[in-house]
């Protein structure tokens, strides 16, 4: 993806960010320490009736800084695990564990910060909301945020970084366009524009280019690689392609709801 | 911030939504001018009342009425004190009343009150309703010239002396030919008399009814029985008679309501009252009209007729009877009315008096009743309407709900509590009641604001006339604005509105993130 700017904002330090008040240091990824663990996760969904086992026992440790995707057939729970380590489920038994800190057990209002704050996420239909442009989109985790005071005080500082963001994906163009007006990959780097707008710490994709062709797709995972290398930023991939997840420093295969290291 | 934001872009683009609340718009905006309406109908016969009905009515029902009213009157005053303004007493007879028009005798049942004009005007604005404006400002049972036309728009141009004087020349050319020829009247000379110049006869009747040359009471003629009454120069006792008793209301050529006089200011007519006694006989005697009575509303005009009250109580008692039926008394308008009625309960109790003693707040309370209950039903079904529409609200927000089931999810996955989601729906709903009764307090308020001419046009249009002034005394449709109303109708709507979105925004937020994020 040819994207000057995405290196020179992305490396640099952005100036007149409005940061969280619970803002969580910036991704310092050393390779080393455990960003996330995850251990003897079990989760079943019921289906009129029938008890359907996704994940029999599933462990899993991503470090700091690290870029892991996970790949599996449809159906092994790829999609569930990450939904997991973002909080948006809970396991049926096991811990998971962010930062040290167990984030399984969490009552959902510091589930949700944690959302907001800490992890950015990308999904593999875009996700964007139809009725906002594209800068409010990227905005909108801010906005959940803050409320409305909160937000009108920092709304030029907050909407610059939107922008720098925007300009870092290629998108400052676009910023008043309604998403239907939007291509798929165009889509996408909005969704990752929004994923990083409040400087997580990890951030979880879910089939990034699942919906794009090759071309597009290789972009989107230039930009992602690109995160990881200037900023250090830990990332969980899950993908069903193996070409792409070539590309991510490690690649975890589920097999049967159980984790096996390629 | 979300939460403001989408709510108004969702407020903005959501046109389903906006079409699920013109029923929330219609009913507010109905209901706005069905109360503006009707608190201007209430306010209008509110004061009609006022204006009519003195404060405070003793009355006795028994045939001898009040023998002693002169005691009874010192009486009240020394219970009541400072808080009379003002106090009077009459004589209410049933009576009936008979004009000639044409060849026929029309008849009439009638309310007789005898008054005292001085004393009468005291207790109310009797004098107002008087169409002569020398009777408005002075009451007397004297014929006037002319001038009865002030407020009928020249429809009553005839009338009074003038009128007399030419109608008794009608009657004796009339006369003239009827003798020469002998015959039976030419019928195409009486059918051409138009309506309104009606040849009513009083004394000279053909009929064999008496005349006042010989009347034989003495009472109604102002001349001894030995004088012949000269009616183009003398009267007989006045009466005032109200206007619906006078006329009939209808419509012209042109369309217009109007009122045809079928007896005028300067006509005789013949009453008949019931003595008083244990077999009651009829008494008969004549009178002129002097004056027509018009309170616009149309149960005390087409009932009441006034005369003097001194004649009235020689015809039904005895000449020279101090008898009256009933007390009128005006208070103070600071005056507790509850309290000084009671006072009189307790100085008159009904066990040895036998008094009726009724504030006139109670003497009307069942019409005043009948305009409430109307009132409060309309308003029920009207907000029954509303609350429909609740529930068309309702439907329409779980739609947009399950619509936006995915937005939801990626607005959970952003870190979005259940609260604000909750919010974003309830402040949806909130926003739809409000601009949903915004309008429709708009439209309710311009529509009562030009509720004559929309009345017109509605006319114009469809031929039919929407506010019968045959019916309704008011030239115009009377609308009272009263803010509270208002303001609870608006509130209602918008807490409807609200209530209907509850349900909704409670899905909404409840849905499960990975569920909706699924969600296709």
């Amino acid at each position: 993806m040819s994207n000057p700017f995405l290196n020179q904002a992305l490396a640099g330090d952005i100036k007149g960010t409005g940061t969280p008040a619970l803002r969580i240091a910036r991704p310092q990824g050393d390779g080393q320490t455990c960003l996330v663990d995850a251990s003897g996760i079990f989760k079943t969904y019921r289906k009129g009736g029938r008890e359907v086992p996704v994940l029999r026992g599933v462990d899993l440790t991503v470090r700091d800084g690290e870029f892991v995707a996970i790949v599996g057939q449809s159906g092994s729970g790829k999609s569930t695990l990450l939904h997991l380590l973002g909080t948006l489920d809970a396991p049926d038994q096991g811990i998971i564990q962010f930062e040290g800190h167990r984030i399984d057990i969490l009552p959902a209002s510091e589930r949700d910060q944690l959302r907001n704050h800490a992890f950015g996420m990308v999904f593999q239909f875009y996700h964007l909301l139809p009725e906002l442009t594209t800068l409010e989109n990227v905005v909108l985790p801010t906005m959940i945020s803050r409320g409305v005071w909160g937000y009108w005080r920092g709304k030029r500082e907050l909407e610059a970084r939107g922008m720098e963001l925007l300009e870092a994906v290629g998108l400052a163009h676009r910023r008043t366009h309604r998403p239907r007006e939007l291509s798929g990959g165009e889509m996408q780097r909005t969704a990752v524009a929004r994923a990083l707008m409040n400087r997580p710490r990890l951030l979880l994709a879910d089939e990034p280019t699942g919906n794009l062709d090759t071309q597009t797709g290789q972009e989107i995972m230039k930009m992602l690689c690109s995160l990881k290398e200037r900023e250090g930023l830990t990332i969980v991939m899950v993908t069903h392609d193996s070409q792409i997840a070539r590309q991510a420093d490690r690649v975890v295969r589920l097999v049967e709801g159980r984790v096996t290291q390629l | 911030m979300y939460r403001l934001l989408l709510c108004l872009r969702y407020l903005r683009t959501r046109y389903i939504a906006l079409a699920s609340i013109i029923s929330v718009t219609l009913g507010v905006a109905t209901m706005i001018v069905v109360n503006s309406v009707m608190a201007g109908f209430q306010q209008e016969m509110y004061h009609r009342l006022r204006g009519i009905l003195a404060d405070i009515l003793i009355e006795s029902h028994s045939m001898e009425g009040i023998a002693n009213p002169e005691e009874v009157l010192v009486e009240v005053r020394n219970i009541l004190k400072d808080d009379i303004a003002g106090l009077t007493t009459n004589v209410h007879v049933p009576a009936m009343i008979s004009f000639r028009l044409g060849d026929q005798w029309q008849i009439r049942q009638v309310n007789l009150i005898g008054i005292q004009p001085e004393s009468y005007s005291t207790v109310g604005d009797f004098g107002q309703y008087l169409l002569h404006p020398e009777n408005r400002k002075q009451m007397d049972f004297v014929l006037r010239d002319k001038g009865y036309d002030e407020r009928m728009n020249d429809r009553l141009d005839e009338a009074g002396w003038v009128h007399r004087r030419n109608r008794v020349v009608f009657e004796q050319a009339w006369e003239r030919q009827e003798s020469l020829r002998d015959l039976s009247p030419d019928a195409s000379n009486a059918d051409s008399e138009p309506m309104g110049l009606d040849s009513t006869e009083a004394s000279e009747d053909i009929d064999s009814s008496p005349t006042s040359g010989s009347d034989p009471f003495g009472t109604a003629s102002q001349l001894g029985p030995e004088n012949v009454f000269d009616p183009s120069k003398e009267i007989h006792t006045g009466i005032v008679l109200g206007i619906g008793v006078v006329s009939v209301r209808q419509r012209n050529a042109a369309g217009q309501a109007q009122d045809f006089f079928l007896c005028r200011p300067g006509d005789d007519v013949k009453v008949t009252i019931p003595s008083a006694g244990a077999k009651p006989k009829p008494i008969h005697s004549n009178f002129t009209v002097v004056d027509v009575y018009e309170s616009k509303m149309s149960e005390y005009d087409s009932n009441f007729a006034f005369m003097p009250l001194p004649e009235l109580q020689s015809l039904r008692w005895y000449p020279g009877a101090k008898n009256v039926t009933s007390i009128q008394i005006k208070l103070r308008p600071e005056a507790d009315l509850g309290a000084a009625c009671q006072k009189l309960r307790d100085h008159f109790p009904a066990e040895i008096f036998r008094y009726r003693i009724e504030t006139w707040r109670e003497l009307q309370g069942p019409l005043f009743a009948a305009v409430r209950m109307e009132t409060n039903l309309l308003n029920i079904l009207l907000f029954l309407i509303i609350a429909v529409a609740g529930f068309g609200i309702l439907a329409t927000f779980f739609m947009i709900v399950v619509e936006k089931t995915r937005d939801i999810g990626i607005l959970k996955s952003l870190g979005a509590s259940s609260r604000g989601i909750l919010s974003i729906f309830l402040s949806y709903g909130l926003c739809l009641g409000a601009v949903g009764s915004g309008v429709g307090l708009v439209l309710g308020l311009l529509f009562v604001a030009n509720i004559n001419r929309i009345a017109n046009a509605i006319e114009y249009l469809t031929g039919h006339e929407v506010f019968d002034q045959t019916v309704y005394y008011f030239q115009e449709i009377p609308t009272i604005i009263h803010p509270i109303t208002i303001g609870w109708i608006v509130a209602g709507a918008i807490l409807i509105a609200l209530l209907a979105s509850v349900l909704p925004a409670l899905r909404a937020a409840r849905l499960n993130p990975v569920e909706a994020l699924r969600y296709e």
